[in-house]
This record gives structure tokens, sequence and C-alpha cells, in this order.
């Protein structure tokens, strides 16, 4: 190689002086406020009285915790074999479902759009329906298209039902072609909800579809059924498939996106990878009963589950922690007839050995958390178990349930008694909670990542979305491995950070 | 049709299209020969809508105006008015880096909504988006003033954001801005830049005055400053003799864009973005202005020769001193990296600007672009590109997702360069990959500054050893 250049990128480069003297320079023009003024405001931000005025505010959100419908449809789309997902709608909200869950998984996303402009506006969107799954199964040949709706189709009152139907009686797609949809207005709920509603669309549109198959029942009839809920860990349902295997449990992921969210690069692309087989979907109501891992991610479709399929359903709590995994295996006993085999049971005896080893670093630690409700459930769990003191537990997509059985959960440990549940507050109320009633450390998604720092304390990555931190979702959180997994990311941020902080002195070689 | 290499790629390409999609995507690739080179006339369809289903890369104008034009001005609160989702993923991914405190007197990095819940959406939201009004100002007591971001809602339930801007700059004392890019106008990002630009033009620019002016007053326009490219720019304008008075968008302020219209020449980077403005400046002020091009040693250099001539003997001997400058630390950049790059062929699809503009950069490095298109561009922005390619290069316009697997496979490239929805399914292809939107979160890649950065993170991307790994040898 020839001599070496010194390159400076972003991080270093516009800290040299001259990048420093241009700036100052531009601030003649910038017409900024004085030095002092940003010093006091920064201050004030900080206040008691700031958070009380920043509590009170009713029309503003700022930084808040959720994404909005159609994204967790196009999740639950992403799980069947050969399903692509197809958004009714303007362009530009694909675009962004594409990039964000591509930023998250560093992978491959997808999706198509109707792509509907002013005209569709005015006139609705029949023929960019009609095209959009003409051109979708020519181009991409999928074996399912999912349709969800966007804001705008739903506010102009777009007729799902009846615009497939039309589309078949064209002939833009063949009479049979699965095209399961559902309604997901932007302006209800969050990314759980539309997850929620598109999982159930599927599994209600496949089921029996394939006809009554004798074998294909008779086997179904020998398997449970796990619904992994809106889960931004691929690790998470490996996990949960490999718990299965190992208690000799046959199975049907609903919904599995582990491959198709984490597939090999090996020189070759493929549109499609893996997935719940169409057909083992239709059958799943045969099945001796389904598990949902996720509660407040799976409502409708336990709903429907449980008014249709004539089988135990159990939701929740998601297997975060080792009481929650134990009452998991426990259901899964129950509903299989398996026993729980020695070596899950030597497993959770480890990761309790592992616990041991790091409480003396994590008891009594406040936290504060963000997230999904069922995941939070889950860290509150968790953290509990470690006597771990969970402060501030805000869920800018949890409702009045959710509270309460957060709640309850607290109130149910000495640690948990510090603990208030924050629902519809967004990330910025977060940030006052953060700088008026200090704690240890933050969990939670990169978006908090901001209001971490402003209270200068460290941040463990746990949820969605993860962008700034690699191969996080391949690591699972949940089952005994997952508790590990976790157990290991909090307990070494706090030996990093007593290391960053220790005097001379204190600066041990053991911990 | 034209043919590469012998084969007939585009006809090919277009098989598996249902006929009235092929007949309409068929518009929308040309082959660059040597009357195209020579004129820059061409015929490639562009500017018009995506064909539904079809996966494109294209996003909307909301994506235009937030995402891109207003996002990056630091001192205003930008309301992502209407559903949760939008502002949300659009928030921080640009990477407009500006200096500043956020959540004090910087609001870049962000996510401010109205968070729309059904009710509005029945009731309409006006009410609502004073009372949001009024909170930012009490929540951030330093905001130099508000726009209004419309999400395809607001447009659709006939809300009257236009009323409420009037009301709440009169009541709040600060400019609040309406902008109605909503998600479903135009067909792509491109009119959300058209839209801001406008708004631009009619609440702020002109608004302001800019103390003792001088001869040398110069703007950028259309640098959004993604991992601090204006700063590498106007380091070498400042460096030449000249005073940067305003910054669009990247790392600028209200008072920046107000004082513009005091600008003796309008720099522009991203034409397609901000030619509005320029030629409205021009129209209404007098204003010249130029593009330039600062990607690569090769166009800087011409560049800054070219922004020189515009003014006296001063700036241009101090230009050819700065080039003069940088010009060993360049070489020495190339002597470095050409090596390991040369002759490797490039593939690009972005938006505004870089389909073309960074040609030279690469050519400086030894490499050949040989199929570049844009997601947004109209013909204007064609016909500055034909001429910067090389007879047999592939043009392609809003080329879906498929097209661009089979033309990297069919042109058999060892690069591309696109953005993050695209880049898994090149790598998983085992080819070599860089976001040309966000610099995959490095850069500077503006300036001789950028071009270090750009040389290193192409290298890094060409000759990494786990492309090796992708075979498996069993």
């Amino acid at each position: 190689m020839a001599k070496n250049v010194e390159i400076k990128d972003h991080n270093t480069l516009f800290q040299s002086e001259e990048y420093m003297k241009s700036a100052e320079k531009k601030m003649e023009f910038e017409a900024p406020c004085s030095l002092e003024e940003v010093e006091d405001t920064a201050a004030y931000l900080k206040t008691e009285e700031y958070k009380e005025k920043n509590f009170a505010r009713e029309a503003l959100t700022i930084n808040p915790a959720k994404a909005c419908q159609p994204l967790g449809a196009v999740l639950a789309a992403l799980g069947f074999e050969k399903t692509l997902p197809f958004v009714h709608g303007s362009q530009g909200c694909v675009a962004y479902f594409r990039s964000h869950f591509a930023r998250h998984f560093k992978e491959p996303v997808p999706t198509v759009s109707t792509s509907m402009t002013e005209d569709a506006a005015v006139f609705g969107g029949l023929r960019n329906l009609i095209e959009g799954l003409e051109n979708a199964v020519s181009l991409y040949k999928p074996d399912m298209v999912a349709v969800s709706t966007t804001c705008m189709a739903e506010v102009i009152g777009d007729d799902l039902q009846a615009f497939i139907e039309t589309a078949r009686n064209e002939g833009a797609i063949s009479k049979s072609f699965p095209v399961p949809f559902a309604n997901t207005p932007s302006f209800v709920g969050s990314h759980i909800v539309g997850y929620d509603s598109m999982m159930k669309s599927i599994l209600s549109y496949l089921n029996g579809r394939e006809g009554d198959g004798e074998k294909m029942a008779a086997e179904a009839a020998e398997k449970i059924n796990v619904i992994p809920g809106f889960e931004p860990y691929t690790g998470n349902i490996r996990e949960a498939k490999r718990i299965l295997d190992l208690m000799d449990v046959r199975y049907t992921i609903l919904g599995d996106h582990s491959d198709m969210l984490d597939s090999p690069a090996n020189g070759e692309y493929r549109t499609y990878y893996g997935g719940t087989k169409l057909s083992d979907a239709a059958y799943a109501s045969r099945g001796k009963g389904t598990i949902a891992l996720q509660k407040y991610s799976t409502r409708k479709t336990a709903k429907y589950i449980e008014e249709n399929w004539g089988h135990p359903f159990i939701a929740g709590p998601i297997p975060i922690g080792i009481r929650n995994t134990d009452a998991l295996l426990m259901r899964i006993s129950e509903l299989t007839g398996k026993p729980i085999p020695q070596s899950l049971k030597d497993e959770r005896g480890r990761v309790v050995d592992a616990m041991t080893d790091s409480h003396p670093y994590l008891q009594g630690k406040r936290v504060a958390m963000a997230g999904d409700p069922d995941l939070l459930l889950g860290l509150i769990s968790l953290s509990l178990e470690l006597g771990i003191e969970p402060v501030h537990i805000l869920c800018t997509n949890g409702d009045k349930e959710f509270e309460e059985e957060a709640q309850r959960l607290l109130a149910e440990s000495p640690y948990g008694l510090d603990g208030k549940v924050y629902v519809g507050k967004d990330l910025w109320h977060l940030r006052s909670l953060l700088l008026t009633d200090p704690v240890d450390f933050a969990i939670g998604s990169t978006f908090l990542k901001f209001a971490a720092k402003d209270a200068n304390i460290p941040l463990v990555r746990v949820g969605f979305p993860i962008f700034d931190r690699h191969h996080m979702h391949r690591y699972p959180i949940i089952g005994y491995q997952g508790t590990l997994n976790l157990l290991s990311l909090m307990v070494n941020m706090v030996l990093e950070r007593l290391d960053e902080e220790a005097p001379g002195h204190s600066f041990d070689v053991v911990r | 049709m034209a043919e590469v290499g012998g084969q007939n790629v585009i006809e090919e390409l277009l098989e598996a299209y249902p006929e009235k999609a092929r007949k309409e995507r068929k518009k929308h690739f040309e082959i660059n020969d040597i009357e195209k080179i020579s004129t820059g006339k061409c015929s490639i369809k562009s500017n018009v809508k995506s064909r539904p289903g079809v996966m494109t890369v294209r996003g909307c104008a909301y994506a235009g105006s937030k995402g891109v034009v207003w996002g990056p001005i630091k001192d205003m609160v930008h309301i992502s008015h209407g559903p949760v989702g939008c502002g949300q993923y659009s928030w921080g991914t640009r990477r407009n880096y500006s200096n500043g405190v956020l959540g004090v007197n910087n609001f870049v990095a962000m996510q401010v909504t109205s968070d729309f819940q059904e009710r509005d959406i029945v009731f309409g939201g006006d009410k609502k988006l004073e009372k949001v009004c009024r909170e930012i100002k009490e929540m951030f007591p330093l905001a130099k003033g508000i726009t209004i971001q419309s999400e395809c809602p607001i447009g659709l339930i006939g809300d009257d954001i236009e009323a409420v801007a009037k009301k709440m700059t009169k009541e709040l004392g600060i400019p609040v801005v309406p902008v109605r890019c909503e998600g479903f106008r135009g067909v792509s990002q491109s009119l959300g830049h058209h839209i801001a630009n406008d708004s631009i033009r009619d609440h702020v620019l002109g608004t302001r005055d800019l103390n003792e002016p001088g001869p040398y007053d110069v703007a950028i326009i259309g640098d959004y400053n993604i991992g601090g490219d204006a700063w590498a720019a106007r380091i070498l304008l400042e460096e030449m003799g000249l005073r940067v008075i305003a910054q669009w968008s990247g790392d600028g302020t209200l008072n920046e864009l107000a004082i513009t219209h005091k600008a003796k020449l309008n720099l522009i980077h991203c034409y397609r973005s901000m030619n509005y403005i320029a030629r409205h400046m021009e129209e209404k002020y007098g204003i010249p202005w130029m593009e330039y091009n600062f990607f690569g040693p090769t166009k800087t250099i011409e560049s800054l020769r070219k922004i020189a001539a515009f003014f006296d003997d001063q700036i241009q001997e101090q230009a050819e001193r700065v080039i003069a400058k940088y010009k060993p630390e360049m070489d020495a950049v190339i002597e470095k990296y050409r090596p390991r790059l040369e002759g490797k062929k490039v593939m690009l699809l972005v938006g505004g600007l870089r389909p073309r503009h960074t040609v030279g950069a690469y050519e400086d490095l030894g490499m050949e672009v040989v199929g570049t298109g844009y997601e947004f561009a109209h013909k204007d922005d064609y016909e500055r590109t034909y001429k910067e390619l090389k007879e047999g290069a592939v043009i392609y316009d809003d080329p879906s997702e498929y097209d661009l697997e089979y033309l990297a496979k069919a042109l058999g490239v060892d690069l591309v360069g696109s953005g993050i929805k695209e880049k898994y399914v090149f790598q998983k292809m085992g080819l070599p990959f860089r976001q040309m939107h966000s610099w995959d979160y490095s850069g500077p890649y503006h300036g001789f500054d950028g071009f270090k950065v750009f040389a290193r993170d192409m290298d890094i991307a060409m000759n990494s050893p786990v492309w090796n790994l992708m075979q498996v040898p069993f």
C-alpha cells in the first residue's frame, strides 16, 4: 500500500481548529441565542418546574416510543411463507416501513405499495389496488399477498373487501389466490395493534382453507401453536423453537419471521426466506392449543382464536426472567403432556447461578425503562427477580389494563415500591423524570439514547428499534438463555460504568 | 432498445412485467451514446407516477419537505402534523449534522408530532394544532419558529393549517409556517422539495436584513450537511475569500433563510431539491446562481475555479492557492486508493444530485459508473447526467428493486451505491455496497476533506476480506 494518508472523519474532523473557527464565523448569520440564554434554558429544562409543565401538556407529543399500525402489519405478513406485504396507500409509508425494519434488522424488507396519489385521493384507490396486485404477483411471485392500509386509504374509506373481489373478477389475480387484508389506520393504536390485526386476518383467512386433508388434520392435532407477537428479536423466535424442540413438542409458529429477517449471505438473494407454511396455518385450529408469547400485541387474535378454534388459548406473560419462563414451560407441559426435560432444568439452574453471581452489582440499582407493554412487563419481572428497582416505567402505547397489570406486578415485591407507570407518555416526559428523579441506568430502544445522555446514565438497548448497535436482535431475550443475555448486558454495563468512574484506588481487577 | 455487451438487457429485464406496466416502464430506461453525451438530449421518461405494486425506491412529499428541506433547520421546531408514523420513521435518520444543544436551541434530532387520533380525523385537527404550537413555545422557549409539516390526512380532511399558522404567528410572536407536503401529493419526494421551497419563499425569505453586506457574500443552497458535508464545503469557500451567509439547509437557521436574498451569488449543490428557490431569488432579487460539484478532487477543483471566475482576481488567486494547497494531499489519497479500486464497475441509484455528481469522484479513483439513475429526477436532471457518463452506460428512472437486481447481475457490477432499503439485497448477493444517501453513517464526502473519507469508504466496501467468505467450500 502507498504511504499512509491521515483521514479524519466526522468524529474528529469538525473538532479541528479550522472547523471550529468556521462554525464560529457562521454564528454571525445565525442570529443565535446568547450563551447565557442557552445555559439558563438548559438548566431550566432540568427542573421540577419544567417537569410539571412538561406533564401538563395535552396536545403535543415529543419523542414518542411507538410507531404506527401498518408497520406492525408488515411484520406479521413477513412471518408467512412466500408472503408479500402489500400496503394500500401512498408509497412514502412503505419506503419508511422498509427503511425502519432494514435499519433494525440489517436485512432487506420486501414490501410493496399501491402508490396512491392525488387522483386516488379523489376517486379512490381501486385502480391502484387492481394494477398493484397484478404487478406485484407478476414480479415478486408470492404465494400470498397480505394487504394493509395507511391513514390515507382509511380516511378516504376504501373498501378492501370489495376492491379485492373486483380485482379477482377483472382477472388481476386468480379467484383462489390468497389475499388476507386488515384495516390498519395509523391514527389508532400503534404498531402492536397493526401486527395483531394482520395476524388475526391472516389466521382467520387461512383457517380451513386447504380443505379437509385428513393427513394434515391428523398431523395438526399433534401440534401446538405459538404466536410470537410483535417480535423485534429473530433470536426470540429461534429460542422458542429450541425450547419446544428440547421438550420434544411438535409445534407451528404462527408468524415466523426469524428466517426472513435473519437470512444467510451466500452470494444469492431470494425475495422470501422461510416463514410459516400456509398449509400449517390453515390447520392450526386443529391443534392441541395455542400459546401467544405476548398478550398486548395479540388481543384481537386472541379473541378470534378463543371464539373459533375451540382449543385452549393462553397469552403471555412474555417469557423474560426465570418465573415467566417457568410459567411458559409448565403451560407447554400441561398442554402437551410432555415433561420438562432435565436439560432445561439444568439450563435454568445455570442461569440462576449466573444471577447469584451478578446480583450484588444489580440489587438496589434504580432503573428507568420504556418500550412496548409486553416487553416492559417482562423487564419488570426480571428486574424484581434480581432486586433491581424499576422506578420510571414508560409506555407510550400502553393502556389502563397494562398500567394496572404493571402496578400489580410492582406491588408484589419490595423492590417495586418506588415504581411508577406512565402510559400514553413520551420520551420527553421520561427525560424530565430522569433529570428530576435520577436512576442508575435506563433500558429501552435507540431513541432513548438522547434522554439517557442528557441524564448522564448508560442505556441498555432492549426493544425496538435498535439502530445504533449491531446484532442485538439475533440474541434471544426470552427463555432462560434470553434471561442470561439480559443479565449479562445489564451487569456488564454496570461494571463498565464502575470502571469508568472508579478512582485509582478502586480500579479493581476482580469484580 | 439499446444493447449492452451484445445483450438486450432492458428488453429482457422487462419480460417479467405484465403488459401494461412493461409498456410504461420501458420508457424509463436508456443507454448513453455519443449524441446524448454531446447534446445532453434524452427522451427518458421521468417524474411520473410509479406503477402500483412495483417495489419503488421512492418516498413521498412529506419526506421531501420535512425529511430533506425543512428538517435540518435547527432552531425551528418542525411538527410532523398527523399520525405518529411519518415523524417516527424520519427521526434522526438523515444525519443532518448541526451545532447546538438538542432540545434547547437545536431541534433537528427530535420527533415532534401532533400524534393524530381517530377523534382528530373525525373532528379536524386545527384546535389541536393551535394547542400544539402553544405547548411548543412553552416546552422550547428558545425555538425561533415552527413549521407544520402536513401528513396525508391533513389535506384529506380539509384542515386549515394556513389559518392556524397565521393566528399562531401573531399570538406566539415567532413565524409559524404551514407546509402542504401531504405524502399523496405528487409522485415522489420531489414535489415536497418544491412545496418546502415555496413555503420558505412565502413566509421567510427576505423578511430580515443582513448587517454590513459584503462583495463576496454567497449562500450554499442544497447541501444538507449529511455527516457534515456542508461544513467541509463551506471551509473551502471561506478559504478562497468568500463569505458564506447562509446554509440551506444543513445546520441552517431561520435567520440564514431570511437574509439569503442579500447574497451576491447562490451556489447550488443539490439542484433538484432547491433550484426553485434559486430561480425565485434570481427573478425577484436579481441574484445569479451557479451549480457546483464538490465530489472528488477533479470536480471540486473545476467547481472552485468556476465559482472564483464569478468574482475578481483576488478571489481567483486565492482559489488557486486553495487548490495548490490541497492538491498534494488529494494526489496522495489517489495514489493510495486508486490501485485498489482501478477498473471496478459501479452502479448507482440515489436521489437529487448524486447519480451524476459522484461520477467524477469514482473516476478519480479509477472506477467507472456503468449504470446510474434517480428516484425522483426530472428531465433537466437527466440532461445534466448523460455528459458525465461514458458511452454505453445504462440510465434508469425510478427503477424497482427487481430492475436493480437484474441490472447489477447483467452489467456485472462490482459496487452498488444506493440506500438502506437496497443495501442488504446486494450484500446478500455478495456485492459490495455503500449507502449514498447517508454515507453509511460515515462522512463527510463533500470537498477535499470529504474525498478522503469517500476514498477510504469505497476501499472498505470493495476490498473487505468478508466477501471472500460467501462461497461455502463444502
